[in-house]
């Protein structure tokens, strides 16, 4: 490991945990009503007094904050594990169809959603369809390209391609016949946000967090084996075909979770792992958690400054990370273009 | 019994035999080079050795059982494969794609780390442990690529005599890190390891390997020790090109040359 390697990687394992810590303090801070940081941690262990700021964060805030949180880090994760098992490193979660499979279902079940709505009373009916849209998609996907020999990597591209084009043209076309109203809310839900938040949906999030990060260190080194290839990491021992079997799945679990609970947020996935690689490296047991943090940071700012920059309207979350994302990305490109 | 028993080896594809009817008995410490021209199966009977490419006919014995039923783990502590090409597009150090052989080990961290210099310092890419593996030359990243699958294999540990497969490893290869890299893997396998690597280089094969396999449209033409296969005649049929062997000024063993 080189020297300044190491260097920044001890740098990230104190900066990103207390950007985090710090990112969650202020988008619970601010809003409406700003609150002071003693105000926050009042209302956080439940010393403070009571009344309306501890009502404004137990409330309204913090399950917002954890659900951002939770989604930015899930898609940090997800992207991570697919650039490696794709061994790309500008691999996009979206590759696989999961995003376009999501969008589908969302967008049918806003356009029939009246009726099943009222049927199934609270249940957010368009995160599950979401959500069941695609997993639809992953299961396509991974059934045609597992061949005799294998997952073929490059099927599973093409493949993800073809889903993506043929959601895509289902979707637009449920769009033509769309009325105007449903059509604003099928194009909102595509830009991402977080404003439907609530414990349910965070705490489901974290679940799936909590899966991501538990078997973090079971495929941190089979996905750094990998990256030499699947008859190379075969012969160092790895078992190929289980770990990208349970690798697509959790994949595909997280990326279609976080997009039926908060929309399709863009670049997260991209973009944070790739991002994190360049600055610590490509070793999977330091990329996956660093870049959790990275990503849980990431939209928990971007959601802050969605909320706050015109108040009282909000942003899609997904425009803003794209906006603060792409030219620190940009500039990262160009610093070290070779040793990408 | 040979270390490495392989018995009428045949592989088919698209209904053509790459390689047939092929029989090898490989010793540990013994080093053994496979010649022919393009296309002659040399790298598919790798393949088939390995039980990367299946079997149409034969069978392929590695300690007197088939290789298929060692657990991944087990089969990765002795055996160790390097194919030709070796893309990896993600910035890893030397030391750090070096150490990625270590997986399947469980020496502990300071052991693996004394491995991989060890390996590194036979391949004499020791200085490269620090550089990013994306911004090294090709013969650089293939040096590097030989040190991380010897030290995979490196010592005996519990498992005992292990096997080497190089394809094409000299390739990219100046002459100088040409004979080098040939001498320490020489220097590996008299240290237990049974090596069968492929070569285009003819004086390589003569100066290092102990039995030389010259094999023409996936059959053996030719086994036997350097100055039993090197000779005009078999070289001239195998490749279909006139050629003359001479003997090396100063080690005596066979040169061949081309007669234009």
């Amino acid at each position: 490991m080189t020297l300044a390697r190491r260097r920044s990687l001890k740098f990230a394992r104190w900066f990103l945990p207390g950007l985090l810590g710090l990112s969650f303090i202020t988008a619970l801070a601010i809003g409406a009503v700003s609150l002071s940081f003693a105000q926050v941690i009042g209302a956080l262990t439940g010393f403070g007094e009571a009344g309306l700021a501890s009502d404004i964060v137990q409330a309204i805030r913090l399950p917002r904050a954890l659900l951002a949180a939770a989604v930015g880090a899930v898609l940090a994760i997800c992207g991570a594990m697919l650039q490696g098992l794709f061994r790309n490193p500008l691999a996009d979660p979206s590759l696989i169809g999961v995003t376009a499979g999501a969008s589908f279902g969302a967008s049918l079940a806003i356009l029939l959603g009246a009726q099943v709505a009222s049927a199934f009373g609270s249940l957010p009916v368009v995160s599950v369809a979401a959500f069941c849209g695609g997993l639809v998609a992953v299961a396509l996907v991974y059934h045609v390209a597992k061949g005799v020999t294998g997952t073929s990597v490059a099927t599973m591209l093409l493949m993800g391609i073809a889903v993506t084009a043929f959601s895509a043209s289902l979707t637009g076309l449920m769009e033509y016949f769309a009325d105007n109203e449903m059509l604003r809310r099928i194009s909102l839900w595509r830009m991402g946000g977080l404003d439907a938040a609530s414990y349910p949906r965070a705490f489901l999030m974290l679940l799936i967090l909590c899966g991501l990060v538990a078997t973090m260190v079971r495929f941190g080194a089979s996905l750094n084996v990998l990256l030499l290839g699947e008859s190379q990491a075969r012969h160092l021992g790895v078992d190929v075909e289980q770990t990208k079997t349970w690798l697509i799945v959790l994949a595909a679990a997280g990326v279609g979770t976080s997009v039926a609970v908060a929309g399709s947020i863009a670049f997260v996935g991209l973009v944070v792992p790739h991002m994190v690689r360049l600055w610590v490296g490509p070793d999977h047991r330091q990329l996956l958690p660093l870049s959790a943090l990275a990503g849980a940071s990431l939209l928990l700012i971007s959601d802050t400054l969605a909320r706050s920059i015109i108040a009282p309207v909000e942003i899609p979350v997904g425009l803003i990370t794209a906006l603060i994302g792409v030219p620190f990305f940009v500039s990262l490109l160009r610093k070290s273009r070779e040793s990408l | 019994m040979a270390l490495l028993h392989a018995e009428n080896v045949t592989v088919c594809a698209d209904q053509r035999e790459l390689v047939s009817g092929v029989d090898l008995d490989i010793n540990a410490g013994e080093l053994v080079c496979v010649i022919g021209p393009n296309g002659a199966g040399k790298s598919t009977l790798l393949r088939a050795i390995c039980g990367e490419a299946q079997l149409t006919r034969g069978q392929v014995h590695f300690k007197g059982a088939s290789i298929e039923r060692l657990s991944p783990r087990a089969r990765a502590s002795q055996l160790a494969v390097l194919p030709q090409h070796n893309p990896l597009s993600f910035a890893f150090t030397g030391l750090e794609l070096v150490a990625l052989s270590r997986n399947p080990h469980t020496t502990g961290i300071a052991r693996d780390q004394e491995i991989c210099m060890e390996a590194m310092a036979a391949l004499d890419v020791t200085h490269l442990a620090a550089r990013l593996y994306t911004t090294l030359s090709g013969g650089e990243q293939q040096r590097l690529q030989l040190a991380r699958v010897m030290a995979q294999i490196w010592c005996a540990e519990d498992v005992g005599d292990r096997l080497l497969l190089l394809d094409e490893p000299a390739t990219s290869l100046d002459i100088a890190h040409q004979y080098e890299m040939m001498k320490a893997v020489r220097a590996f396998a008299r240290r237990g390891v049974a090596v069968i690597m492929t070569v285009h280089d003819l004086a390589l094969a003569s100066g290092y390997s102990d039995r030389i396999l010259a094999l023409k449209e996936g059959r053996c033409m030719a086994y036997g020790d350097g100055e039993t296969v090197l000779t005009a005649a078999i070289l001239s049929k195998l490749y279909g090109y006139g050629v003359t062997v001479v003997a090396h000024p100063i080690t005596g063993k066979p040169l061949v040359l081309a007669n234009e």
